[in-house]
């Protein structure tokens, strides 16, 4: 009996072997879709702002003014322009050709020398509103260190009685493609994973071959694992290819170790192509399969993962909503292993919500699996 | 011969029932079939599509669960014990269920390996499979690189790694080329015979009834009848003839015959026409007209066919179709401003010119130095079995598809250069009669009679006419892809026709639907050529041909023969075939090609 | 024949409306999309866990430590005594943020020294760690120049006065809702029209169609058309959605909304009609057009800025449809620009749309002869 359930098994996984050989749509899932995602948001995505247009306007040039204005001039995080009226640099803002404005009034020297709170106009295009907020933070610390070093250089007014000492830790600097990256890699597998399993198993409808496998003595398991084995292997695959990429050709720093990176893939990769064996389920062509898996995966993936997005900055019902999201969990473990290393606490109960979470799509993948066509 | 008596039947069903949700309707696909089916034996189960022989197998196989009703297969009940009964029966479904990209050798391992053969067990069972299915030259070929009968014998061969004791085909020989279907048949017989093996048998070529050893006849969900092939045929005894009339067409003959009390049934056969009477005896020949001089009336062998029709009539109460069947689909009396008002066989006028046609996929050639003609108000045939290339030659003729080498001429014309009011002087109707499923019927018609570019009151005129002509009116807003299929038929049919076009072209369309509704088609084809409309027609179905002024037969690309049925026919007359059908004289002819290939 | 593409248009929008599934495509999904990224998609941050440790026990590092729990940025999580646990806090995504207040926090503000104070910020979302060093310098800064008024101190030389144009609070969700038009109606554009002839080929109506008198121009505005006018349709409800439901400002007017998203969508349904001359089965026009899309919505500006991306990328960009009629709609919906400052943008699109739609004429005579 058992040397019959093992020859069975040996056929199918022989049998799905060959065919992931000798059909190259799967291999082309496995590792040149993720591979071309990868790219093109590896290079299309980054929220890193450099050379922002920015327009100076000083009315009134002086060796004061200059020693504000020489701070943006010497930044490679703008690229200043000089304009000589306000009008000129709002025009030039509302046909985007400069995304703010730096604007010393004529007085600004005489009011600075003086009573002090001088006004410094700062103008940013608000539209796109997370750049409006960095340029922002930017031309903060631009003045505070005006301000001190005005102080302590010159001995001449006021510093800031606080000195704010920013540490950033993990990503000293703070270059988003380092984080961006490792969560991309969680995205696209979820969707990889997921295609994988589905289309292959609607492939299966679709050519009446899973028909003809029901009426043998073949059980439900033994299609089931025979379909997981081998995808699994796959999808590991495209796992470490795109790891490769990170690190190679994004240059994206491997803090922990490969163990813990290859513990969490294995268990993420298992929730995968759980879920999409739930999908073949009741999805009976390609069709069908590629559309739900691709609703169902890559969106949820991208927006409620918290691979770009706060989670915690989300609204009550939207963050419940996110602890469905496999992906949520990957992309916490990958972005620590990556930039921090084998932080315990991130990858114990994250690891852990993905084997649960790899049951559960398994467990429903197992009950609603039927020998039967209805 | 079977085992002993007190053994349970290889399979009994009692009042089994399904049906099927799609959308908000409910379509019953069984409704109450008790039946059962001896053990060594041949079971046919036979009905045109539609008629719930896949849901029946696939209740069987234990692959859908019952509504209600009880199945028991070799002693055991299908839905307690589904994994029991597949262990022990073999199960073809329709596409055969191979891995088109593993090869034969990696199929039947497979098989083997899921049927619990052992790898000792293998080598004699493979080579005693491979020498029955003659595909032994072929191992290590990739299935999906077989031709269709090939593949069919090899998803026969699977089901077989671990002899079975019961054995599903379902419809293994629809689209099959003859021999292939020949030598299918000698394998079951084989089987059966020597292995005691039973076998179930799907299909919807109710000529094939005659080969089995009992008949399972479903329609529309419902037994029709049940019994040996013997049984069906014998109860229609003297009331077939074949009536052949001189200086009588064999249409306006068939025409008129149709709407003679007393007949059940006419179709063109041969040179002649096919009769079935309501009832038997001596009397009811006398009562059909001696019909002028030449009219004879020759009594001949019931078919299967004549006791379905038969069935059939006296199951509906409505009206025969048949009759009324002289008035041409065209109460208008307006016949094409270009066809002839009456048909002018003897200056024969060449509409349709195929000369060395020739198309190649890559190095393949799917249509092969092909020539013909078609003469106004023929009714013209390509036969053959799928991938023939009569599919490529009608889409050349089309103008869909560009030929590789050759000229055709349609109506003087070249469809694929041609302006487009050459287009409206043809009307198409596509295998399967593709419409659009999701428009509702008057949408579809609506539809087709703007794209032929009727509008105004002819457009409303000729809407009112179809809806009229094909009884579509009741059905107008009913959503076209929810008809049965002879109604898609004849929606197809008056969406082609609207436009009232010189040519008709036809890709297999009767396959599949019940006779009545082939008959019913037939009678308005036949009403149409007689009225001058040329119509080429493809088809794989042997006894449509019948229904040809004149055919082409083809097989791999080119045609091996062309004349009308009768001389095509008569060729294959041999001592041993006295009256050979359709079907032996394709085979006569595909076998004296074999040998001319092989040179 | 105006009269047979009207009766092909006719029917696609039949076909379209009649069948439950498609409507469903025009229907769910786009819903589900607008209020995911409506709600979800945002970079402003809220509740963002904090934690901090006040080592000088006086009035003003109170009252700086109540600046921070008072924001609606910050939240609490850890309140520290000393140092050792600020790692493990910050590791395990406790807390993105550490503030520690150094003991001689009081000391060197009354002695005019800068008085430190450390910002710990959790890097391994270096957007969200910039923003947070924003937000924290704010506070911080604010504090500076409160204290030094309320204790006589001379202010600073200058200040800032930092005003956003367009979107004064500076929220994303005015930058991500507009982009959503743009977003859903390219998806729902390129399904409709691309999928819409590779259905009719696996039917085998496409073959009815091709031998009716219609003529092929006359199929591809049957074609065609239909799409123009669901797109149009499905961006004219997300627009009221937007304004209504998400009371986004609509500050320009609707004629050169209306003008970029004619050209966005002549533009879509160009190239939605090459990948259907292409495609033969449903699922190869499917795979086209998510090869397709999601390029087109990475590179188009809409969740990050073209600016940030390689210089050979971004003039990649400059093929893609997308990326014009972004700034069309935003610049409509939050700048009031009007069709002369917009004329940059649309100028391309109706260019790509010439050029797709030639293309697709080709490739579409090309496979039916």
């Amino acid at each position: 009996m058992k040397a019959a359930r093992l020859r069975r098994l040996g056929g199918l996984l022989r049998k799905e072997l060959l065919q992931i050989w000798r059909d190259p749509s799967a291999l082309a899932i496995a590792f040149a879709l993720p591979a071309l995602l990868l790219i093109i948001f590896g290079y299309g995505v980054s929220l890193d702002a450099t050379n922002v247009p920015l327009a100076l306007v000083v009315q009134h040039p002086d060796g004061l003014t200059a020693s504000f204005t020489s701070q943006f001039s010497h930044s490679p995080f703008f690229r200043p322009r000089r304009f000589l009226t306000i009008q000129g640099a709002e025009t030039a803002m509302a046909a985007r050709k400069v995304e703010g404005i730096i604007w010393l009034q004529s007085d600004f020297t005489r009011r600075a020398e003086s009573d002090g709170n001088a006004p410094i106009g700062v103008i940013v295009n608000g539209v796109d509103a997370n750049d409006a907020r960095i340029i922002e933070g930017y031309v903060q610390q631009v003045w505070a260190n005006w301000l001190t070093a005005r102080a302590a250089v010159d001995g001449k007014g006021a510093a800031l009685p606080l000195a704010a000492q920013p540490q950033v830790r993990f990503n000293a600097s703070v270059s988003s493609r380092d984080y961006l990256v490792p969560g991309l890699i969680a995205v696209i597998m979820t969707l990889t994973g997921a295609l994988l399993t589905a289309l292959v198993i609607a492939r299966e409808w679709e050519r009446g071959t899973l028909e003809a496998l029901m009426v043998t003595r073949v059980t439900v398991s033994e299609i089931l694992l025979a379909k997981l084995v081998p995808y699994f292997l796959l999808g590991m695959g495209g796992m470490a290819a795109s790891v490769l990429l990170a690190v190679f050709l994004f240059g994206v720093p491997l803090h922990g170790s490969v163990l813990v990176l290859t513990g969490a893939s294995a268990l993420f990769m298992l929730a995968a192509l759980g879920m999409g064996l739930v999908i073949s389920g009741f999805a009976r062509n390609q069709f069908v399969a590629g559309q739900i898996a691709i609703i169902t995966t890559f969106l949820p993936a991208f927006i409620l993962s918290g691979f770009v997005f706060d989670i915690s900055s989300m609204p009550a019902a939207v963050q419940i909503i996110t602890h469905i999201v496999a992906a949520r969990y990957f992309v916490a473990i990958l972005q620590s292993v990556f930039l921090a290393g084998d932080v315990w606490p991130v990858v114990v109960p994250n690891a852990l919500a993905l084997a649960v979470m790899a049951a559960i799509f398994l467990g429903v993948a197992r009950a609603t699996a039927r020998k039967r066509l209805d | 011969m079977p085992p002993a008596a007190e053994a349970p039947p290889a399979l009994r069903l009692e009042d089994v029932r399904r049906s099927f949700r799609t959308g908000k309707r409910v379509v019953v696909a069984l409704d109450g079939v008790s039946a059962t089916a001896a053990r060594g034996a041949v079971t046919g189960l036979i009905g045109p599509d539609g008629a719930g022989k896949t849901t029946l197998m696939r209740l069987i196989a234990g692959l859908l669960r019952a509504d209600g009703g009880r199945i028991e297969v070799l002693g055991i009940d299908v839905a307690r014990n589904p994994l029991g009964v597949q262990a022990r029966l073999g199960y073809m479904p329709q596409r055969f269920g191979l891995y088109e990209d593993l090869s034969v050798k990696e199929n039947l391992d497979l098989y083997a390996d899921l049927q619990g053969v052992t790898p000792e067990e293998r080598g004699v069972r493979y080579a005693e499979l491979l020498h029955m299915t003659g595909l032994g030259p072929f191992t290590a070929r990739m299935a999906g690189r077989l031709s269709g009968g090939m593949k069919q014998k090899l998803g026969l061969a699977c089901t077989l790694v671990h002899p079975p004791e019961l054995l599903l085909l379902d419809e293994p020989t629809v689209g099959v080329d003859p021999v292939s279907r020949r030598e299918l048949w000698q394998i079951i017989d084989h089987l059966t015979r020597t292995a005691h093996m039973t076998v179930l048998f799907s299909t919807a070529y109710l000529d094939e009834a005659e080969r089995c050893d009992s008949v399972l006849l479903i329609h529309e969900g419902r037994l029709l009848g049940r019994g040996a092939p013997g049984t069906f045929t014998a109860e229609m005894a003297g009331r077939s003839f074949l009536a052949r009339a001189e200086g009588v067409g064999r249409r306006a003959l068939q025409a008129r015959m149709a709407k003679m009390p007393g007949v059940i049934d006419a179709v063109i056969q041969g040179s002649g026409v096919r009769v079935v009477t309501e009832a038997a005896g001596p009397s009811d020949q006398t009562a059909l007209p001696s019909g002028g001089s030449g009219f004879a009336l020759v009594p001949t062998a019931p078919r299967f066919e004549d006791s379905f029709v038969a069935r059939l009539r006296a199951q509906s109460s409505a009206p025969t179709p048949t009759s009324g069947a002289n008035d041409a689909p065209r109460p208008r009396g307006d016949p094409p401003a270009s066809a002839p008002t009456t048909p002018a066989r003897s200056a024969r006028e060449d509409i349709i010119v195929v000369q060395h046609l020739t198309r190649r996929f890559g190095t393949f050639h799917a249509v092969d130095d092909v020539s013909f003609s078609v003469a106004r108000g023929e009714i013209f045939g390509l036969l053959g079995a799928n991938g023939a290339g009569k599919s490529t030659t009608f889409r050349m003729l089309c103008g869909l598809l560009p030929p590789s080498e050759g000229t055709l001429r349609v109506a003087g014309f070249d469809l694929r250069t041609a302006a487009a009011p050459a287009r409206g002087r043809i009307g198409y109707m596509a295998q399967k009669f593709s419409l659009y499923g999701d428009l509702s019927v008057a949408q579809n018609l609506r539809f087709f009679s703007s794209a032929y570019r009727l509008y105004g009151a002819r457009q409303r005129e000729q809407l009112a006419w179809a809806e009229e002509e094909f009884q579509l009116g009741p059905l107008a807003e009913a959503t076209a892809r929810d008809l049965p299929l002879g109604f898609k038929q004849r929606l197809a049919l008056a969406c082609a026709l609207m436009h009232e076009p010189e040519i008709l072209f036809l890709d297999e369309p009767t396959s599949g639907v019940d006779p009545l509704a082939r008959r019913e088609f037939w009678r308005r084809i036949n009403a149409l050529a007689e009225a001058g409309v040329t119509v080429l027609v493809t088809t794989h179905f042997m006894e449509e041909a019948e229904y040809c002024d004149r055919l082409v037969i083809m097989a791999q690309g080119r045609v091996l023969t062309a004349g009308t049925p009768a001389a095509i026919k008569e060729a294959a007359r041999a001592s041993a075939l006295p009256d050979p059908t359709m079907e032996d004289a394709f085979i006569a002819v595909i076998e004296a090609a074999q040998p001319a290939r092989a040179a | 024949m105006l009269r047979q593409v009207f009766a092909l248009i006719v029917k696609e929008l039949l076909a379209v409306l009649r069948d439950p599934k498609s409507r469903m495509v025009l229907v769910g999904p786009p819903l589900i999309q607008l209020m995911v990224f409506g709600y979800a998609a945002t970079y402003d941050l809220n509740h963002v866990p904090i934690a901090i440790e006040n080592r000088d026990a006086s009035e003003a590092s109170r009252d700086l430590v109540a600046r921070f729990v008072g924001s609606p940025t910050f939240r609490l999580v850890a309140t520290l005594k000393s140092g050792e646990r600020i790692n493990s806090l910050i590791d395990s995504r406790t807390a993105a943020m550490v503030l520690v207040i150094d003991p001689r926090f009081t000391r060197d503000l009354l002695l005019h020294e800068p008085a430190p104070v450390q910002v710990i910020v959790d890097g391994r979302n270096s957007n969200t760690a910039l923003l947070i060093e924003g937000y924290a310098n704010t506070i911080l800064s604010d504090f500076s120049l409160s204290w030094a008024a309320e204790h006589g101190e001379p202010p600073p030389a200058a200040v800032l006065d930092i005003r956003a144009r367009y979107n004064p609070t500076l929220s994303s969700r005015w930058f991500i809702v507009p982009g959503i038009v743009a977003l859903l109606t390219q998806v729902v554009t390129l399904l409709v029209v691309g999928l819409s002839v590779a259905r009719e080929r696996e039917t085998g109506t496409f073959d009815q169609l091709l031998v009716t008198p219609m003529r092929q121009i006359d199929i591809l505005l049957g074609k065609g058309l239909p799409g123009l006018l669901i797109g149009t349709l499905e961006a004219s409800v997300i627009v009221a959605a937007a304004v209504l439901w998400f009371d986004i400002p609509l500050r320009g007017g609707l004629f050169p909304l209306y003008l970029g998203l004619l050209l966005f969508v002549t533009a879509v349904t160009g190239i939605g009609l090459m990948i259907s001359s292409l495609a033969v089965t449903q699922q190869q026009a499917l795979l086209g057009a998510f090869l397709f899309m999601v390029p087109s919505i990475i590179l188009s500006g809409f969740a990050t800025p073209i600016a940030n991306m390689p210089p050979l990328i971004q003039d990649f960009t400059l093929l893609n449809p997308m990326r014009y009629f972004l700034i069309v709609v935003r610049s409509v919906f939050l700048e009031g620009a009007g069709v002369g400052a917009l004329l940059p943008q649309y100028w391309p699109m109706a260019l790509i749309g010439a050029m797709s739609l030639a293309a697709a004429g080709w490739l579409f005579r090309k496979r039916v002869t």
